[in-house]
């Protein structure tokens, strides 16, 4: 299937206590590559088999959590449609113009959805210093360090109302649902959306608090990857959540573990196709356990619990 | 090395604690104390704990969305990112 009009999340702020500390564990651990810093000290990376200027930002602040995350959409002229669409459901726009908090990105428009959080949209980018190659490519033009992330996969976020948020993606964004989960009255507990075929870009779970973020992740190769990721997380001691193991939700291979700051990092590889024709699968609550961690068979109580 | 014995004061269960080592991380090794789990990073909250009595150090930053500066100054503190410099008593925040 052709992508939507909304490509992928290329872009995410996260706030971190330690700065040092936490771009040490995302450039030597999980393996990104520092692109720069802004002006005001923030922190630009990218993963080596991405081609945008960058798709992570680290700010230190106070506080742990995200910023934002942003969609990168297919054209100027969806972005200002989107725009307009975004108003017309309810969510007052601003605009952040181009080459501004975030070098290399075009104009960027934000708002604050029912669940407290920041999305952002934008059409244009540069392309960052060093790309994949594409004239009779290799895979890699450095050797991947670390963990050997690829690139920012998609991100689980907290907060109220998100049968709203499941509006705002499907009827907006044009995104869709392959998978969902429901309370026993028959009200969303959770929802994954995607833009194209991967199983989710974006997911939320309902939750009293706004704003919270569970887990940021990377994708990596395949199951070979996660076993490699694993030994990096035994080695320099990094504070492991879950896995690995295999989500029966996506389909997806897994681990979740904390980076310095505390915000949970997944390194996650597989999933099923997603087409927007096929059923909806929908999980009950009761079996959300063994639909998170299907090796496990039941819930992690960590992994309700911590967020950011 | 130091061992340090930290009680709950709320149940009276006692535990030890290396002096290198973070209040969560010893009640995470001992099986004991308030709280289990957590992002052992400073930014969840979920081992709010209030220092009854002990010597302990901060160090590692706690987020402020969780530990604001007066409840510092009252000793409610991120267990994660506290050693004890002597036996403690706390309780869960
Ligand atoms: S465990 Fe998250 S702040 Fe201590
Ligand atoms: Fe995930």
């Amino acid at each position: 299937m052709a992508l939507n009009k909304t490509l992928r999340p290329g872009l995410i702020q996260m706030r971190v206590l330690d700065l040092d500390q936490t771009l040490d564990f995302y450039t030597n651990i999980l393996g990104l590559n520092e692109v720069g810093r802004t002006e005001d000290g923030r922190v630009m990376l990218k993963g080596y088999d991405e081609f945008d200027h960058h798709s992570v930002t680290l700010r230190l602040a106070d506080e742990a959590g995200l910023d934002y995350v942003a969609f990168k959409v297919d054209s100027p002229g969806t972005l200002e449609s989107l725009k307009d669409a975004t108003e017309a459901f309810g969510y007052p726009v601003d605009e952040v113009p181009a080459n501004t908090n975030q070098p290399g990105f075009g104009k960027r428009y934000g708002f604050t959805i029912c669940t407290g959080h920041r999305i952002e949209l934008y059409a244009d980018v540069e392309k960052a210093a060093q790309v994949p190659m594409t004239h009779n490519p290799h895979p890699w033009v450095e050797a991947p360090r670390g963990m050997r992330a690829q690139r920012f996969d998609h991100c689980l976020l907290y907060g109220p109302n998100i049968a709203e948020a499941e509006r705002y993606f499907t009827e907006v964004l044009g995104m869709f649902a392959p998978e969902v989960c429901n309370t026993p009255e028959g009200n969303r507990f959770a929802t994954w959306l995607t833009s194209g075929n991967k199983a989710h870009d974006i997911a939320f779970v309902e939750y009293e608090k706004p704003g919270k973020i569970h887990h940021l992740a990377f994708l990596l190769q395949d199951w070979n990857d996660i076993g490699n990721a694993a030994d990096f997380i035994g080695r320099y001691s990094l504070k492991r959540d879950v896995g690995p193991t295999r989500h029966a939700i996506t389909r997806g291979q897994t681990i979740y573990f904390w980076e310095p700051s505390g915000n949970r990092i997944e390194t996650y590889c597989g999933g099923y196709t997603a087409y927007p024709d096929n059923p909806v699968r929908v999980w009950d609550v009761s079996e959300v356990g063994k639909g998170l961690f299907y090796y496990e068979g039941e819930l992690i109580p960590s992994f309700l619990q911590v967020v950011t | 090395m130091n061992d340090y014995r930290i009680t709950d004061g709320a149940t009276g269960e006692a535990f030890l604690c290396h002096s290198d080592e973070n209040l969560l991380a010893a009640m995470r090794r001992s099986g004991k104390g308030p709280i289990k789990t957590g992002c052992f990073g400073g930014g969840c909250g979920v081992c709010k704990v209030r220092i009854l009595d002990g010597r302990y150090q901060a160090f590692k930053k706690m987020s402020k969305a969780h530990v604001s500066p007066e409840e510092e100054k009252q000793n409610i503190v991120l267990a994660c990112c506290v050693r004890p410099l002597s036996n403690i008593t706390l309780i869960k925040a």
